[in-house]
This record gives structure tokens, sequence and C-alpha cells, in this order.
């Protein structure tokens, strides 16, 4: 990186340190806390999307959609979270790679279970055996995302479906003497509403989503926890130029730091967002706001 | 965006799948040196990537390195993640159930038992040992009380810290340790272990074992194994016989 690095064995500490923080290495390590950023930037939306259609699915009248919304939330709810990790990747992975087989490969004759191998014809593959490195970890990355958003999505409707309860009741009659129609009232009255009861369960489920990151790691990511442990590890110095003892200790002290500051930054955000939604609401934080009056511009009451 | 991706990717890799499988994807830890670790530039490193590298162009195959942890190696490779595993692998019995072998590309080597305290007791003490080799099972046996790790590594750690007595791994792999840490030394005899380190291969991946099998003869034959042995396993590294390597 620097000029200075040709013979790090000859650096004082700082220069040494610098050299060191900067190989090749390392930079996979900067280059993990974004792939564990961008699973949060894509996991979250797509959880808070699960979740409201599994609220809505549990609200609605038909029946076998309600039984939907609800045993996929009971269920998914219910099983451990690495249980689920473990289980549902490997099932999705062979489930993709079967239907893609069946599509594919129809004149396939050899069984596809061979005792613990899973062979599908070459041609279904997920991704191909010939496909670049990048395409295996962005199926991998993907497989993880999915799997994210389904659990978080379980938990996300639990909470939805309890916010969309505690809109008062007298919001939704209001709107039915105004001649609104079932899906206008949801909508325009309920949606809106809802959203400051469901924050401190949401906002309780960002920071357990953000603290599940490292399950990454678990399904074969390389993320920040693997690569602490591989840079942590002692080092001999015939393979290294930065050789060392063991350091892990520093480098998971260092992702703690990361977690505490996400989780500060979080909290921050969170606070923001719940002033911004009281607004105007008929909830105490609305009503305190609305007393104190002049600091934020007048919007629409509820 | 999630189905954004897996679009793209679907896309692309229809697209990629009519061309040959011409490219092998090879699977290591990169956790055990010399055989194979992550170098300072973020890239698979060792006896086994250059080995690798060298079959996959004598082979004429592109060869594209990945890693995964041990433990998973073996189900990883059978389900087709990867199509070899070059991970200072012993052949055994028990593996050769599940996947298939190329002759061996290390002689059977020693394993040894590394430890601070120079009379460690290592048939009632605590060993460390990496979960899933023929080390740990060798400590199961001895009456030693087993202590497994995930990585190669935390067994070393293990010793360092006092958790284990002792650590008993590849002498090759404990060699370069041993060097470096003063404190460390190399305590009882060396026990001879496995059939030697050999790549794996899915069952029935028949064409890609005998490929990389007559690669391995020829290179067995004119020394240039035995001089990529020497050069990342040191002079004392047990090497081939050529005049017996000769005659197959």
């Amino acid at each position: 990186m620097f000029p200075f690095c040709e013979d790090p064995s000859q650096l004082d500490t700082l220069p040494w340190l610098a050299c060191y923080l900067t190989t090749g290495v390392h930079m996979n390590f900067y280059v993990s806390f974004g792939t564990v950023l961008l699973l949060l930037a894509i996991t979250a939306p797509c959880a808070l999307a699960f979740g409201f259609a599994g609220a809505a699915a549990s609200r609605s009248r038909i029946l076998p959609l309600s039984l939907l919304g609800k045993g996929y939330t009971s269920i998914v709810r219910g099983v451990p979270d690495i249980a689920f990790f473990l289980f549902f990747v490997i099932a999705l992975d062979q489930g993709i790679e079967y239907l893609v087989h069946l599509a594919r490969c129809p004149d396939w004759d050899e069984p596809i279970r061979q005792g613990a191998n899973f062979l599908v014809c070459p041609e279904a593959k997920m991704p191909p055996g010939n496909a670049a490195q990048a395409w295996h970890e962005a199926y991998n990355f993907a497989l993880a995302v999915f799997t994210f958003a389904l659990v978080f999505g379980a938990f996300a409707a639990n909470v939805l479906y309890g916010a969309m309860r505690a809109v008062p009741r007298a919001q939704m009659e209001t709107a039915e003497a105004y001649g609104m129609t079932d899906r206008q009232a949801f909508w325009r009255i309920l949606v809106p509403q809802m959203w400051i009861y469901a924050l401190p369960g949401l906002s309780n489920l960002w920071m357990i989503l953000m603290k599940a990151t490292p399950l990454l790691f678990l399904l074969g990511v390389e993320d920040i926890v693997y690569w602490a442990r591989e840079l942590g590890a002692s080092k001999t110095p015939r393979f290294t130029d930065y050789p060392h003892g063991d350091w892990r200790f520093f480098y998971f002290l260092f992702l703690l730091v990361f977690y505490l500051g996400m989780t500060k930054i979080s909290e921050v955000a969170l606070g923001r967002l719940t002033r911004r939604l009281s607004h105007g609401q008929a909830t105490l934080g609305g009503e305190a706001q609305r007393r104190e009056g002049g600091d934020m511009q007048a919007g629409a009451g509820a | 965006m999630t189905r954004l991706i897996l679009t793209a990717a679907a896309a692309a890799l229809i697209a990629g799948a009519a061309a040959a499988q011409d490219v092998v994807r090879m699977g290591t830890e990169g956790a055990y040196p010399p055989y194979n670790f992550i170098n300072d530039q973020g890239e698979v490193d060792g006896y086994e990537r250059e080995l690798g590298d060298l079959l996959c162009e004598r082979a004429g195959l592109t060869c594209e390195w990945v890693t995964n942890d041990w433990d998973s190696i073996i189900p990883n490779l059978t389900s087709g993640n990867y199509d070899t595993i070059m991970a200072g692998m012993s052949i055994t019995d028990e593996r050769d159930e599940v996947i298939d072998f190329t002759q061996n590309y290390i002689p059977p080597a020693a394993s040894a038992y590394a430890s601070t305290n120079p009379d460690a007791d290592l048939t009632g003490g605590v060993i460390a040992a990496q979960v899933n080799t023929i080390q740990a099972a060798h400590v199961a046996e001895s009456g030693a009380t087993l202590l497994e790790f995930a990585t190669p590594d935390e067994t070393v750690a293990a010793v360092r810290n006092g958790e284990a007595d002792a650590v008993f791994a590849d002498k090759d792999y404990l060699v370069p340790i041993v060097e470096a840490d003063a404190e460390m030394s190399f305590v009882g005899d060396d026990v001879a272990l496995g059939g030697g380190v050999g790549m794996g291969v899915r069952e029935g991946d028949d064409d890609l074992r005998e490929t990389f099998d007559t690669i391995l003869s020829d290179l067995k034959a004119d020394g240039t194994l035995n001089e990529l042995i020497v050069k990342w396993f040191g002079e004392e590294a047990q090497v081939y016989d050529l005049d017996e390597v000769g005659g197959r």
C-alpha cells in the first residue's frame, strides 16, 4: 500500500501498523463490513414487506389466506433461528436445483438422492460449476438475504398485526361513516396510523437483526466474523510479512465496538423516527407534541 | 432487490451453462499453512495452491479456489459447491466411503505432539486436535481427553493459553510454529497416521480423478513434486522415492 512497506520487519510500531492494516487481506476484512451493511440494507425492507404481507393476510376475512398468514408467523417464530438457517438454506438451495433439474433434464434417469449426496444434472447446478466465483457468492448472499427476510418477516408480521389492532376502533368506524370501502379504510386510515404502534416492536427487531448478521458466517458467507477469526489467528513468520501472536481478542473487540456503534446510530435514528411518526397521532407522544406546539409544522391531524 | 439479484444471477447462469465444464472449483480450508493458507494479499497460497495450479495448467483446465470451513468441507464437495478438495486431507477408509481420492501427493507423513511443557502427559492429559481429523480420532483412542476445535490455529492457541496440555496435528503444520515459538517444543514420539494426503473428488467423478491422477504420476516421476514438497515443507520433509514412483 505505502512505499515504505517493502520490508515490514524493519519498521517501527506505527508505520508497521499502517502497513499491516492496509494489506490485501485486511481490505477483504473492510469489504466484509460492506457485506454486512448491504445485508441489513436489503433484508430490513424485505423483512418488512414479508411482515406486512403476513399481517395483512392474518387479518384477512378469507379463511385460507388468514390461516396462511397465521401459520407462517407461528411456524417461523417457533423454530430456533440457527436450526431454521441451517435447514432452510439447504432446503431452498436443493428445492431450486430440483425445479431447474425437472425443467432442464427430463431424461435424467439416475436418482437425485444417493445416500447423503444430492445430485442433480450438471445443467441444473445453481449456480453452474463453471460460473465465476462472484456468482457463487452472490447466490449464497441472495439465499442468506431471503432466509433472513423470511425469519424476521415472521416477527415483523406479528408486530404489525398487533399494531393494526392497536389503532383505535373509532378511527375505522369514522372512516366507514364517511363511506370509505374496507380497502380505502385500510390503506388511508389504518396503515398510516399503525406505524407508531409498530415502531417499538420493529426497532427491537432491527436491533436483533443487526445482532443476527454474524449468522452469515454460518451460511458460508465470508463476513466480518470470518475475517476477524482468520486475521486474529496467530501467524508464523514463514507465511506472512506480518507475523503476530493470537490477536483474536483485539479483532473481536473491534467487532464489539462496531456493533455497539451501530446500536448507537440506530437508537438515534429510531428516536427521530418515533418523534416524526408521533406527530399528529392520537397517542401520548403525539399529544405531548401538540401541547409543546411550534417546534414542528402542523401536518395532517388524526 | 433480492429478486433482481436472483433474476440477474439466473440469467447469467443460463448463459454460462452453455459453455463447456472447463472451470474446476478447488475447495480448500485456507487456514493450514504450509498446505494452504490466506496470504497477505488475501489470496489462497501454499503448497496445495501451487500444486493445484500446476495440475490445472497441465490438464488445460481453469481452476478457481474456494475456501470452506474444514468441518463441512466434505458435505460441500458432495453437494457440488466445488469439485475437488485439496486441504491437507489424509486418505482414510472412512473418507473413501464418502468421496474418492486421487493418489497421494504427500507421502504418508508423521503426526506429532507439541506443547509448552516438555513433560506433558500425552496419554492422560488434555490434548487439542482439530475436529474431524485423523489426529482427533487417534487422541480419542489414546485415552487422553480430546479437546476439539474448528480451526488448526485454535488447537495451538489452546496449548498456549493452558487450556490443553498438548496439541496433536500433522508434523508439517507444527514445524513452522515450533520454530517460531521458543516456548513450544515437540513432545513424545511421532505417530504415523493415514495413507498420505490426496485430492478428494466426488464419487463417480472419474474423469476428473483420472486426469489429475495421471498428471500426479508424471509430476512424481520427473521429480517436480519432490521439489515442491521441499520448497514448502523444508529439507527434512519426506519426499517420494523416484525409482519406486517411476515403476508405476
